[in-house]
């Protein structure tokens, strides 16, 4: 098994430079580059624009060097040093920004991803087992209005509910007065207090796909001689049920788990967006668009990472529930 | 109920409710099953065999109905009618846990692909017989070892996939043994096999029919493999019975037109090369809409203007012997005349 692990971590290299090299490349295909937007910045402010200060930083910067060079020194920065690089817009090193709003991404992407386990699960159990029956078409329902509504829209109300109703500060994972203060019991609770907002939001969207398809795997393996069989050994429904079906149900589930890796770094940036919230996703947006080369790069660098990492995560887990899948 | 019998089947009637309309998979099947002694029903797909057998344990989904008495004799002598227990409660599961144990026709299919074997057969005896695990897992190597599996404490924790279709017939076989029963329903056990598997399939399960003095329901669409395993026969047609007698009666004397049919349809090794199998013209009729007749009038080679209109009564012929066929209508009040 170990070697299997190796062996799959050492295929990741590969790969990964290659979707470097592909990520690098989109990010400079819009034409101009971060000075091109710093330069409009300034004048639709009014600011006078210093032609010598951008010249000065375009070679701070290397942006004068042809593409492959910028690649070249960008990954030898990444390689010997760690140095992801410099954002432009932030004037800081890329790995701190990114590192400092990880924390609260996974934070708000893993309560979520809980919140929509924990409602999903039993429903799409339920719903299997008593198909077609009121609380199926029920659950049905409420399923597709929570993955019709947009999520931006269901965190405009909740915000409205929390600040009229429970008295909270709209918006963010902290109150004024814990923005900016160090780590504290007080500060944790505060964020509890904030958080549930966008766990809602987030996990909602996820939690009815995942019960339509749960509800049909399930349906899938109800109907299968082993379950008939298991059920003439005098076993009770409840027990049966979970033992047999659910477990064979969870399989192609599973499969599918690790892919949320990625997820907790880039799912929520609408959502987050709306509820500015302090999270990595609209650092990403905002990088992307104004072409911040080195921070949108990271990040894209980090999403096929993650990718990866989420599925190999997958694939040792499938090993685990379903002893038919070996190592090669 | 006969106190010879430990289970008694009667007007057995199952119904499926599906969107396209009934199907009426059971019409009023009644049998009884001698305590110890075994039994065959025969007849081809589709003509209710399995779910008949299946209504015995209640196994059938929920959108089946059911009606008619099925009068089991438990173990402390009380008369119980399964057809009218709950369809999951206690009740049902207690006698499924350790009284009726059914054999399924698909051993490939019918065991969790994911559960060791012993995982599978250890768990009636430590939810129904109170083991530990440890008891539990030793007993299935014993079990293992009484339906041929060679290694068997290797093999006890090897998965379904890892055994062959044979050995997974076995284990099938091992599992219903292990809860104990007194009745065993095998459904089509040797379908699924190879022809050199089927004969050491069914003679191990003729042995340990024999050596725990089970009472044995064989389902089978091949008249052939009931001959040598069961006392008598019931053949089975369109959810009715339309025969039923002594093995060797019914085999030598076959009055229905279709055990006759059936018979004649077994290939015979004495033929002539390019002889033609003898069949039976036309198809089943379907089960969404029953002839109101003799279910089997549309295919018959002597059907008279009573077998659409009327369903032919039971006719005993011989001690044991029932045919349903207008045919014979006579014949009874022919013996009894000559009786008296």
């Amino acid at each position: 098994m170990l070697r299997y692990i190796v062996k799959r971590i050492v295929q990741m290299i590969p790969i990964l430079f290659m979707i470097s090299i592909i990520s690098f490349i989109i990010i400079q295909l819009p034409p101009g580059s971060y000075l091109n937007t710093l330069i409009a910045q300034m004048r639709a402010t009014g600011d006078e624009v210093d032609m010598e200060m951008i010249e000065a930083l375009r070679i701070r910067y290397s942006l004068d060097k042809p593409m492959h060079i910028q690649y070249f020194n960008w990954m030898k920065g990444i390689i010997t040093r760690g140095d992801f690089g410099f954002s432009f817009e932030w004037n800081r090193p890329v790995s701190h920004l990114i590192w400092e709003r990880l924390g609260l991404s996974v934070a708000v992407s893993v309560s979520a991803m809980l919140f929509s386990w924990i409602i999903a699960f039993p429903i799409a159990i339920y719903s299997a087992v008593r198909k077609h029956t009121l609380g199926d078409y029920f659950f049905t329902f409420v399923g597709f209005l929570g993955l019709s509504t947009p999520n931006f829209m269901l965190a405009l109300i909740l915000m409205f509910i929390s600040s009229k109703y429970f008295g909270f500060t709209v918006g963010g994972l902290f109150s004024p007065e814990y923005m900016m203060a160090p780590w504290s019991w007080a500060r944790f609770v505060d964020m509890l207090t904030h958080i549930w907002i966008p766990m809602i939001v987030v996990g909602t969207a996820g939690t009815a796909g995942l019960i339509r398809v749960l509800r049909n795997n399930l349906l899938d393996e109800l109907g299968k001689p082993y379950v008939v069989a298991a059920r003439s050994k005098g076993i009770s429904t409840v027990r049966l049920v979970f033992k047999y079906p659910v477990r064979l149900a969870l399989i192609p589930f599973i499969s599918t788990v690790g892919w949320q890796l990625p997820n907790m770094v880039s799912g929520e940036a609408v959502t987050a967006t709306v509820l500015s919230l302090p999270t990595a996703g609209p650092l990403m947006l905002a990088a992307l668009r104004s072409q911040d080369m080195y921070l949108a790069g990271s990040f894209l660098l980090l999403l096929a990472l993650l990718t990866m990492i989420g599925t190999l995560i997958s694939d040792l887990l499938l090993v685990l529930v379903d002893p038919r899948i070996r190592y090669e | 109920m006969n106190p010879k019998n430990i289970l008694e089947v009667r007007d057995l009637v199952v119904k499926f409710k599906l969107s396209e309309g009934i199907v009426h998979a059971v019409n009023g099947v009644s049998y009884d099953v001698p305590e110890g002694k075994s039994i065959g029903i025969v007849g081809e797909s589709g003509c209710g065999k399995t779910v008949s057998s299946y209504a015995l344990n209640r196994l059938l989904p929920p959108y089946a109905t059911l009606s008619g008495q099925i009068l089991f004799r438990q173990q402390d002598g009380n008369i119980i009618d399964i057809a009218k227990l709950k369809p999951e409660g206690r009740e049902i599961r207690a006698i499924r846990g350790r009284d009726i144990a059914m054999i399924f026709q698909e051993p490939m299919t019918s065991l969790s692909p994911v559960h060791t074997i012993c995982n599978q057969i250890s768990e009636a005896l430590i939810l129904f017989q109170g083991m530990t695990k440890k008891q539990a897992r030793n007993r299935t190597i014993e079990l293992l070892k009484l339906v041929g599996i060679p290694q068997a404490e290797r093999r006890v924790d090897e998965y379904p996939f890892q055994f062959s279709g044979g050995m997974r017939q076995r284990a099938m076989i091992a599992m219903a043994l292990a809860r104990n029963p007194r009745v065993l329903i095998a459904d089509e056990p040797t379908t699924a096999l190879d022809v050199t598997l089927q004969a050491q399939v069914l003679s191990l399960i003729q042995d340990l029919q024999n050596r725990f003095n089970l009472s044995m329901i064989l389902i089978t669409h091949a008249l052939g493999v009931v001959a040598h395993m069961v006392e008598t026969v019931n053949i089975m047609y369109l959810g009715r019975i339309v025969e039923t007698g002594p093995t060797m009666e019914i085999f030598e004397e076959p009055l229905h037109p279709y055990t006759q049919g059936l018979l004649q349809s077994i290939p015979k090794l004495t033929g002539r090369l390019g002889e033609r199998v003898s069949s039976i013209p036309g198809s089943v009729p379907s089960a969404y809409d029953i002839p109101k007749g003799c279910p089997f009038e549309a295919r018959c080679k002597h059907r008279m203007e009573i077998c659409r209109e009327e369903m032919p009564k039971p006719v005993t012929v011989g001690s044991e012997h029932t045919v349903y066929c207008h045919l014979y209508t006579g014949r009874e009040a022919a013996r009894d005349a000559a009786n008296a």
